[in-house]
């Protein structure tokens, strides 16, 4: 098992009930896993899309992105700068 | 320095961009809006990974226009109706370059940039903003 940083931001943050957690999961493994677990420890996120953006430490990455032990994985409501 | 929650001064952008062998300067305001009974937005971000999108997102814009030089600030926390959430300056050597400079970082910022908004309301409520309600 290797634990992962997870943050939430905005909607997400109010669903999770927090801004930064983290998840232990099986490493190696993908975004997709680590979301599919954090849907699981913090179950107000499963009101999140089925395919929410992600960035893996501090980039925007698909859910198939490899995931190791130590990263961040950062859950990402649409985006709406500017 | 790309991120202030802070007023926006406009003055300061330029002074980073203009230069005797950049002829045109041009400066993109992006402003809170009366929408409905929409009083403030709150904007809150991924600071750490904004900062770095800007940072690509400038050196994009450098990469494309090699003679141009492009600052960005975007504000946060809550701004009221009125005020300036992001300010963009581009300076280049000609006009043409100035507007696509400043157009493009704009246009990146708004589909890149892990920032969010909660426009608030003059009855109490708050409400998220997805991009797409604002394109």
């Amino acid at each position: 098992m290797g634990k992962v940083s997870v943050r939430f931001f905005a909607r997400y943050a109010e669903l999770a009930g927090c801004t930064w957690s983290h998840v232990n999961v099986d490493t190696p493994t993908t975004v997709a896993e680590v979301i599919a677990r954090v849907r699981e420890v913090f179950p107000g996120t499963q009101a999140m899309p089925a395919k929410p953006l992600a960035a893996l430490n501090q980039r925007q990455v698909k859910l198939d992105a490899p995931v190791t032990e130590g990263d961040e994985v950062a859950l990402l409501p649409p985006l709406a700068g500017g | 320095m790309h991120l202030t929650r802070d007023p926006l001064d406009v003055t300061d952008l330029l002074a980073q961009v203009q230069g005797a062998e950049r002829g045109g300067t041009c400066v993109f305001l992006g402003t809170v809006r009366n929408d409905g009974d929409v009083t403030a937005i709150d904007y809150s971000a991924y600071e750490a990974m904004a900062f770095e999108e800007i940072e690509r997102v400038l050196a994009e814009a450098h990469e494309r226009w090699p003679g141009s030089r492009v600052m960005l600030r975007h504000r946060l926390g809550v701004i009221p109706v009125g005020e300036a959430s992001i300010a963009i300056a581009a300076a280049a050597p000609h006009r043409d370059e100035a507007f696509a400079a400043c157009r493009y970082v704009i246009e990146e910022v708004k589909k890149r940039l892990p920032i969010w908004k909660k426009e608030l309301r003059g009855d109490g409520s708050e409400k998220w903003v997805e991009a797409h309600d604002h394109r």
